[in-house]
């Protein structure tokens, strides 16, 4: 008799905590409707497509290709990112530079983004740090799978 | 006239009972979500009008009218299409015994604020909500799947228990207030306790309203006691429904809540009593009146009572957000070996009470 009236007595005592979370949360969203601006909010809620949280300093987001002060990517088709890479998205075809203190440059340089899984490997494998992934652009979805497929061009930008 | 007095009645009744309905689905979502430190649902919009979310339920309704309606081939057809709409309709024709509030005076007419004013209301809304079994029975057969069958036998022995525990917990209201008739058992708690407490049924009955609450709760058939139910486990009597069948048993998952509210607010909470509220005026207990016209306190009467059945919506919400469920074996000691003993403890001990009183 007494367990049970201690059951009962937990019972009501979980019954006034969520109650306390809804008077408390519902006083801080009247007060928003109120207009009267709070420290804290009814909810933690960030409402994603219109409010958006920061990213990270060391978020890792879209890839881009440094380019070097003249304009050509940093990239030397060392080919250190594309063994690296545990996915195998990225693809490299290297050509002759004129200069030789280069020697190579990318003719192609391609990522798969439908595969990349954003481990960031090829920015610690880069010796030239011509890769990095600090764009901030974490909205990649697309429609189509041609469109995931970037290109020097677009990872130049 | 008075058919059409009727037909009115009727009308307002209905569709007060399912726009209420409607927003309780969104009630539970916000207040679910402001519980839990969330928002909720309020993207559905209407040209981006947003309004709190306050077109979700349309939303959901429209979605679920053109959703497949699909029947699985093994099932028993008719059957299975016909238990929704019983489950439905016996808990939407409750609504014609609930007592909304006094009797308005309109163009020299006394019109009773009640469907259908019967000697035997209480017993009729309590009738009603056990024949809401068949349906969860005929689904859980008729779907013809071991899962949904399981869930039918669970419900039905639920719901049978706890109808034993529903009906010996209001048998003490009846005693003190000597009438099966709703509005009169209204109309006794309009008076005072020592001149100045409201005499609702709580205040004389505070044992049988503990039993009676947990027994509602359990015959809403709703978190702590979703034995028919039982999402982490059997998935439950609907599992092979869809789109406007299963909003129909959701539907009337959440009408219930609204009956049960009403049936509480009617037997313990005064109705559409406010207290020290006469058919002329306030008669404050400290002596002193303030007269008002018969159209203000037929409003508030009006008001008091939806006042107090959003409340015990909230609660019964509020309920189901908090509490762990109860393994199977937990609920059916529950019902028999505590509701009941405490039910019929409650009678005796009423009947002492009136015996050594009179």
């Amino acid at each position: 008799m007494i367990k049970a009236l201690g059951y009962f007595i937990e019972i009501i005592k979980g019954g006034l905590i969520t109650t306390r979370h809804f008077v408390v949360n519902m006083g801080f969203h009247v007060l928003k409707v109120l207009g009267i601006k709070t420290k804290r909010k009814g909810a933690v809620t960030i409402q994603y497509p219109e409010e958006k949280k920061e990213i990270a300093f060391r978020h890792r987001s879209l890839h881009r290709l440094l380019k070097r002060e003249d304009g050509r990517p940093r990239c030397v088709s060392c080919l250190l990112c594309v063994t690296v890479c545990p996915s195998e998205c990225i693809y490299v075809e290297a050509t002759e530079d004129p200069d030789p203190e280069i020697q190579k440059v990318p003719a192609k340089f391609i990522i798969d983004m439908s595969r990349c899984c954003f481990c960031g490997f090829c920015v610690e494998a880069c010796p030239e740090d011509a890769i990095r992934m600090d764009t901030g652009r974490i909205e990649l979805a697309g429609t189509d799978r041609r469109d995931l497929v970037f290109d020097l061009d677009k990872l130049l930008r | 006239m008075d058919v059409v007095i009727s037909v009115i009645k009727i009308i307002l009744a209905l569709a007060w009972f399912l726009i209420l309905t409607l927003y309780l689905t969104w009630l539970e979502r916000k207040e679910s979500a402001v519980i839990q430190d969330r928002i909720g649902a309020n993207r559905a919009n209407i040209w981006k009008f947003r309004a709190l979310g306050l077109f979700q339920p349309f939303a959901d309704a429209v979605k679920m009218i053109f959703k497949e309606d699909f029947v699985p081939p093994f099932a028993n057809r008719f059957l299975h299409t016909l238990a929704p709409f019983l489950s439905f309709f016996f808990v939407a024709i409750t609504i014609c015994a609930v007592p909304f509030g006094d009797t308005l005076r309109l163009g020299g007419r006394e019109i009773n604020l009640q469907i259908l004013d019967m000697n035997a209301g209480l017993l009729f809304i309590l009738a009603m909500l056990s024949l809401g079994i068949y349906g969860i029975i005929l689904s859980g057969w008729a779907s013809r799947n071991r899962f949904t069958l399981l869930g039918g036998i669970r419900g039905a022995a639920q719901l049978i228990s706890y109808e034993v525990a529903l009906g010996l917990s209001l048998i003490g209201i009846i005693m003190v207030f000597p009438s099966l008739r709703l509005q009169s058992i209204v109309q006794f708690q309009g008076e005072n306790l020592l001149g100045f407490i409201p005499k609702w049924g709580v205040l004389l009955q505070p044992l049988g309203f503990v039993v009676f609450f947990f027994a509602a709760l359990a015959e809403t058939k709703r978190v702590p006691f979703d034995m028919p139910e039982g999402e982490s486990e059997i998935i439950g009597f609907f599992t092979e429904y869809g789109g406007l069948k299963w909003g129909l048993f959701m539907m009337t998952d959440f009408m219930e809540i609204i009956i049960v509210s009403a049936l509480l607010t009617t037997l313990f909470f005064g109705g559409w009593q406010v207290p020290w509220l006469a058919a002329d005026g306030f008669h404050w207990p400290w002596g002193g009146q303030w007269d008002l016209p018969h159209g203000v306190v037929v409003l508030l009467q009006l008001l008091a009572f939806n006042v107090k059945i959003v409340f015990f919506c909230w609660l019964q919400i509020l309920i189901r957000w908090t509490y762990p469920r109860f393994r199977y074996d937990q609920v059916m000691d529950l019902g028999w070996k505590v509701l009941i003993p405490l039910s019929l403890l409650n009678i005796v001990g009423t009947g002492i009470a009136i015996g050594l009183l009179k």
